[in-house]
């Protein structure tokens, strides 16, 4: 499953609606991303994320379709939130539910890992300098590439 | 008619979010819309001048800038995307 949203998830209740009456999943991996309270040296007053409606709903789809096809899941579930958020805010929610922790805990890192390079999402920064758009990071790149087919290890 | 997205900072210095454009025959490709779109002038012409950290989208797919257009697709232009966590 997967959803784009400007409202806030409540992880708790997210385990459990997407666990209720699955008794096959041994495991449960969750990963929060959260607006983090520096930016580039200086203190960041608000994140905002802009979004490609419609192309972002089909990356995710894509995303979570290549997970279950890579790994055995019961489950998954990826939130991206858009629009201005606060620092300590959640950003992005994934879960992955697996008979077996392995499963659940590779899954969870290709999604964030691959999410970042492919979903069409934005951050512009605001910090007492003004508002500036964040650049893409040659190490997230590199953390996705680490997950093509024939790779071993996801990331750095 | 070709529906042309812009996004991030490439929609700040192209001064629109969205167009829509009647593809003219000889362009056949991205490359070739950026070309025209250079050649028209205004903001988006001054978004695509520097395609280095410029990413194209056909039909909500990434694509390169060779990929074929036939007109009725939609197109994007963004910055390099910067989703998920820190």
């Amino acid at each position: 499953m997967i959803r784009v949203q400007r409202e806030a998830f409540d992880v708790g209740a997210e385990i459990a609606s997407l666990c209720a009456g699955d008794t096959a999943a041994g495991g449960v991996c969750v990963f929060i991303g959260r607006v983090r309270e520096f930016a580039h040296g200086a203190a960041l007053q608000a994140m905002t994320l802009e979004h490609y409606p419609g192309m972002t709903e089909r990356q995710l789809q894509a995303l979570e379709a290549e997970a279950q096809r890579r790994w055995l899941l019961e489950k998954t579930l990826i939130i991206h939130r858009y629009g201005r958020l606060l620092p300590g805010e959640a950003i992005v929610l994934v879960i992955t539910a697996a008979a077996h922790r392995e499963a659940a805990f590779d899954a969870c890192r290709f999604l964030i890992d691959c999410l970042k390079t492919t979903a069409p999402f934005w951050k512009a920064e605001e910090t007492a300098a003004g508002s500036r758009w964040v650049d893409a990071c040659a190490a997230d790149d590199a953390a996705t590439l680490g997950w093509q087919d024939g790779a071993v290890e996801g990331g750095s | 008619m070709l529906t042309i997205l812009y996004f991030a900072s490439v929609k700040e210095k192209a001064g629109r979010g969205e167009e829509t454009v009647r593809l003219p025959a000889a362009v056949t490709d991205v490359m070739g819309l950026v070309v025209w779109l250079r050649q028209r002038g205004g903001g988006p012409a001054a978004a695509l001048t520097d395609l280095a950290a410029v990413r194209v989208a056909v039909n909500q797919e990434h694509a390169r800038f060779d990929h074929p257009l036939s007109g009725d697709e939609e197109v994007a232009f963004f910055p390099p995307v910067t989703g998920g966590a820190p």
